[in-house]
């Protein structure tokens, strides 16, 4: 699957690699739900570190859409929720 | 739903904005490639703003620091003709500038965090740039088959989802200088109207008490050279006259 790192460029993870990725995600939800910005920071740099690490970066010629996008790497949680409520970020 | 599948619906939502203009394929990738240079562009010119409000912060922060520096000569001035009140005052304004100081350098990582990030999209966009244009062409030429079709659509989908990534870049940058610009502001006018002990302004008050304090021991000292050449003629004068000895050697430690 093709992840995208916001400002940063795609990724190829391997499928095998996608429990990871979940895992580490449930943690960045709760931290959303939850408004906790000390949970936020830390889950967010925990699943770009996995992103990184796991995934192969594509050239930026490369043309690809995404499956996943993740947020900035030094995004805030205030930010974050407020991107979350613009169109397309409904929860559904 | 989680946090990153809305993130891609979000992206997806701000590029289906550019790809709901062309209705042929073809015209699509045209379409996309224009777009692509506009956002370079866009892109280039943010750096640019970044970059002159990174200045900024720089010109603030040496004035701010040469002001500490100014204040921590005038405490040892101070001391050294033995006024510590005027030490102290000098110290204490010092320490006042110290979160000025710490705050002007969060700003400045924070911007060239920003410009970093942005140079790097303008590096990978024009990247882009430069594979598309001859991309489009073969793309183009072989647009007759089904399968090229879907390609088009899947390259201008990759394209315009780099471009969301690199508005949104554009974006947090713009947000961020913005609300810096208003405490830069603030910051300016504080410079200028020497409340912070402005260079510009030659003679401070601190300044100005130690000028009086050095002025005065110049006149004593003179006074002082004189008292001898007179007593010189006359050595029973000076012994009554010595009464600072006790005082010279109380300050002897400095």
């Amino acid at each position: 699957m093709i992840v995208r790192i916001l400002g940063e460029g795609q990724f190829d993870v391997p499928d095998a690699d996608r429990a990871t990725l979940d895992g580490l995600e449930d943690a960045l939800n709760a931290a959303v739900e939850g408004h906790d910005d000390d949970a936020f920071a830390s889950a967010l740099a925990a699943l770009i570190e996995a992103v990184r690490r796991a995934g192969t970066e594509l050239p930026a010629d490369s043309f690809t859409s995404s499956d996943l996008v993740v947020p900035f790497s030094d995004a805030t949680l205030t930010e974050t929720q407020a991107l979350l409520e613009e169109p397309g970020g409904e929860r559904t | 739903m989680g946090v990153m599948k809305r993130m891609s619906g979000i992206l997806q939502a701000k590029t289906n904005k550019i790809l709901d203009k062309a209705e042929d394929p073809r015209e699509s990738l045209d379409l996309s490639y224009q777009k692509l240079l506009e956002n370079l562009q866009k892109v280039r010119r943010s750096v640019a703003d970044v970059t002159t409000a990174k200045k900024r912060i720089e010109l603030q922060a040496t004035q701010l620091q040469s002001q500490a520096d100014k204040l921590q000569q005038q405490a040892k001035d101070a001391l050294a003709q033995d006024r510590e009140d005027l030490a102290r005052e000098a110290l204490a304004r010092r320490a006042a500038l110290a979160p000025q100081l710490a705050e002007l350098q969060t700003q400045h990582q924070q911007v060239a965090d920003q410009e970093q990030k942005l140079i790097v999209t303008a590096q990978n966009l024009q990247t882009q740039v430069d594979a598309f244009r001859t991309k489009k062409e073969t793309m183009k030429a072989t647009y007759t088959a089904a399968e090229a079709q879907t390609k088009i659509g899947e390259a201008v989908s990759g394209i315009s989802e780099s471009m969301g990534d690199a508005g949104m870049s554009v974006q947090r940058a713009q947000d961020k200088i913005d609300s810096m610009q208003a405490r830069a502001g603030a910051m300016d006018e504080l410079l200028a109207s020497g409340a912070l002990t402005d260079l510009t302004n030659p003679v401070d008050d601190i300044q100005a008490q130690l000028d009086q304090v050095s002025a005065t021991s110049t006149v004593d000292n003179e006074l002082a050279a004189l008292k001898a050449e007179i007593g010189a003629g006359t050595p029973a004068q000076i012994g009554p006259a010595e009464g600072d000895t006790p005082k010279e050697s109380g300050g002897a430690p400095a």
